[in-house]
């Protein structure tokens, strides 16, 4: 039985798909995280050899006799000397006067006692560091301030955090895949039992609808209860209709036994022909009631098992003759010739109980409609195509009534002196149908019915 | 022959024991396994009818009882159910056949004819009448020392007659003998069977005579 499921997207990939986004959204954080890190660190170390720099040039100024003099030391500069030929600019202020230096470089206003202070700025169009200090210089006489600033080009500290910066991504990139197939193994190993669940379901035989005993993940527990649950309602609802359908036909054919029974033993004891007649009419009735309601209860015993097919290997053959012989009796009682041949390693993959009531259907029929001291001929065969074969010596079928005696209820025009539900034929084909077979009915040349089940 | 007849419903039982009275058999009926077994180890059958559902337990388990027991009388289970696999069941555990509720009689002799002669070799049932000898069971006949392959009706119909020699059967009640109750026949058709009768007992002292308005008889020259 296949049903078709809505697809409303998948666990794995919802799961996998968030935790994806959590690790790139993870990964951004770091890469930006290094970065800024780094860009601090790159400006702190610039900041300290800056602010080393400006504090060995203001501290080389001194003021003797009211004259400032400044020998800007040669290691002052050196030590900003970087890969990149970093520009350097400078300027010296004494109370707002240029002593030496740029005169573009602008300064930031300063307390008199203030530290040394930095900030980032333009000059000639580059962006800048700058740091400006503060000094007094004091002689005997005289008290004055001197202001220098120390700007350097960024060229090299740019370059240290684009390199960073590209180590950060390649450490960011990395640690994604490595999360992603992270997550990917993670949702692999939490889906893994709910895998293993569908596929011991899966292959489980059709009968079998035992509870699932295997310990679950508890995450699972409530589907696989819900689950046990609905398989022994299942179970038990179809063991009721078993035991309805047979204890109906229990039911329904004990009192009709009995009335059939006293009829005819009723039919014995009279000798007037027109209660003869009645009586047989009655019998005949009586046969058909019994009849009809056994096929019926046949016919869905067959509807409830072909959903649920009991397969296993079936001897066509060995099947076929177990029906004959038991049939044989009846055979004899009009003496007719029941006959079986064919291959006996005929085999098929089937539910038994399905074939039987479809074989003895057909061999029934024929043993109706057949004349007495006539033959019926059952054939099985397993090559060219695998095949169950009834002929017989009776009426045969009308054409036009030939594509549609199959169907429920439907008796040929030709059977009405003959006991039948019309429902052996439809029982017979529903049996092929469950094991993807068909039943054909033709006539022989020779007269007669032959109805075949190809397998 | 000998039957036991196992069958809760009375009227049902009734109705059998009496066709099977008619047919010349002694019949005992019990509606209870335990009563069952107690008939079954006192009195030897030549065959067994069994009903399935019974008040006092499940007939299959006066099969197992009776297979326990070594007791090999044939037996014969009566079935309401309609399983195919209650049916193999019941095979199993040593039925030997099963009819179908309701069942036509002529089917039930039909089959406990089967069953006895598949068991044949312990009952000997040959039959001796002048220079016929006559074994219904096994189907045999041979008429002044020579054997006739016989039909199945001409052979009911022969035992019927040899079983009453000087009897006279009507019509009816031959036909009631060789056909179901359900078919649609002239009862006229008996004559056809008589006819064939007739000509196998041709060459033997036995003859089968018509009175008018009555029926047929076996006569003994």
């Amino acid at each position: 039985m296949n049903s078709r499921v809505e697809i409303s997207g998948s666990l794995r990939f919802r799961t996998a798909a968030t935790l994806i986004l959590g690790v790139t959204l993870l990964a951004i954080l770091l890469f930006l995280g290094i970065r800024s890190y780094a860009a601090t660190f790159a400006q702190q170390s610039q900041d300290s050899i800056l602010g080393a720099s400006l504090t060995s040039i203001i501290d080389a100024a001194t003021l003797r006799d009211g004259v400032i003099e400044l020998d800007i030391p040669y290691a002052s500069f050196t030590m900003l000397n970087t890969a990149t030929d970093d520009r350097i600019f400078y300027a010296v202020y004494n109370e707002g006067t240029l002593i030496s230096g740029y005169e573009e470089l602008q300064l930031p206003n300063l307390a008199e006692t203030s530290e040394a202070v930095f900030r980032t700025s333009r000059m000639f169009g580059a962006p800048v560091r700058q740091v400006t200090a503060t000094r007094i210089l004091i002689d005997a006489h005289h008290r004055t301030r001197i202001t220098a600033s120390l700007a350097q080009t960024q060229d090299n500290l740019s370059g240290t955090l684009a390199r960073i910066s590209r180590h950060a991504a390649m450490i960011g990139v990395g640690f994604f895949a490595l999360a992603v197939l992270l997550s990917i193994w993670a949702t692999s190993m939490a889906i893994s039992p709910l895998k293993r669940l569908a596929d011991s379901l899966t292959r489980r035989g059709p009968q079998d609808l035992s509870p699932i005993i295997k310990p679950v993940p508890t995450e699972m527990v409530p589907l696989v209860a819900s689950l046990n649950n609905l398989m022994a309602r299942l179970d038990k609802s179809l063991t009721q209709s078993e035991d309805f359908i047979a204890e109906a036909a229990h039911r329904v054919r004990t009192p009709i036994a009995t009335v059939r029974s006293h009829a005819e033993m009723t039919l014995q004891r009279v000798d007037k022909e027109e209660n003869r007649h009645a009586l047989r009419s009655m019998i005949r009735a009586i046969d058909e009631t019994s009849r009809a309601a056994g096929q019926l209860l046949d016919h869905a015993m067959i509807t409830l098992r072909a959903d649920q097919l009991e397969v296993q290997l079936v001897n066509l053959y060995d099947t076929t003759e177990e029906i004959v012989l038991r049939l044989n009796a009846v055979a004899e009682m009009k003496d007719i010739h029941l006959t079986l041949t064919g291959s006996r390693s005929a085999c098929i993959a089937g539910d038994s109980i399905l074939l039987q009531n479809a074989i003895r259907n057909l061999i029934d029929n024929a043993l109706k409609y057949a004349p007495a001291e006539s033959c019926i001929e059952v054939e099985v065969h397993q090559a060219p195509t695998r095949c169950l074969v009834v002929r017989d010596q009776g009426p045969g079928f009308l054409i036009d009534e030939m594509d549609t005696l199959s169907d429920r209820f439907t008796r040929g025009k030709n059977a009405m002196g003959t006991i039948g539900s019309g429902l052996g034929l439809t029982i017979a084909r529903d049996v092929a149908a469950a094991h993807h077979g068909r039943l054909v009915i033709e006539n022989n040349a020779t007269g007669g019915a032959c109805v075949t089940l190809f397998f | 022959m000998k039957f036991l007849l196992i069958e809760d419903n009375t009227e049902l039982a009734k109705a059998i024991a009496t066709r099977m009275q008619l047919d010349g058999h002694v019949v005992d009926h019990t509606a209870t396994i335990a009563e069952a077994l107690a008939y079954a180890r006192t009195e030897d059958y030549d065959l067994i009818l069994l009903d399935i559902m019974l008040p006092d337990g499940d007939g299959r388990d006066f099969l197992a009882q009776q297979r326990a027991e070594q007791r090999d009388t044939p037996v014969i289970a009566l079935t309401a159910r309609s399983q195919v696999s209650d049916r193999i069941s019941l095979l199993d555990l040593g039925a030997d056949d099963y009819v179908t509720k309701p069942f036509d009689h002529a089917e039930l002799q039909a089959r406990c004819r089967a069953v006895l002669r598949r068991k044949s070799g312990s009952a000997q049932t040959l039959i001796k009448l002048a220079d016929v000898e006559f074994d219904p069971i096994a189907g045999y006949l041979s008429v002044a020392g020579k054997s006739v392959a016989l039909r199945n009706r001409e052979l009911r119909l022969l035992e019927l007659f040899i079983n009453s020699p000087g009897q006279i059967f009507s019509k009816q009640k031959l036909f009631d003998r060789l056909f179901s109750a359900d078919v649609d026949v002239s009862e006229n058709a008996i004559e056809v069977y008589v006819g064939r009768l007739r000509k196998h007992l041709d060459p033997s002292r036995l003859s089968i005579t018509t009175h008018r308005g009555l029926g047929y008889r076996l006569d003994h020259e």
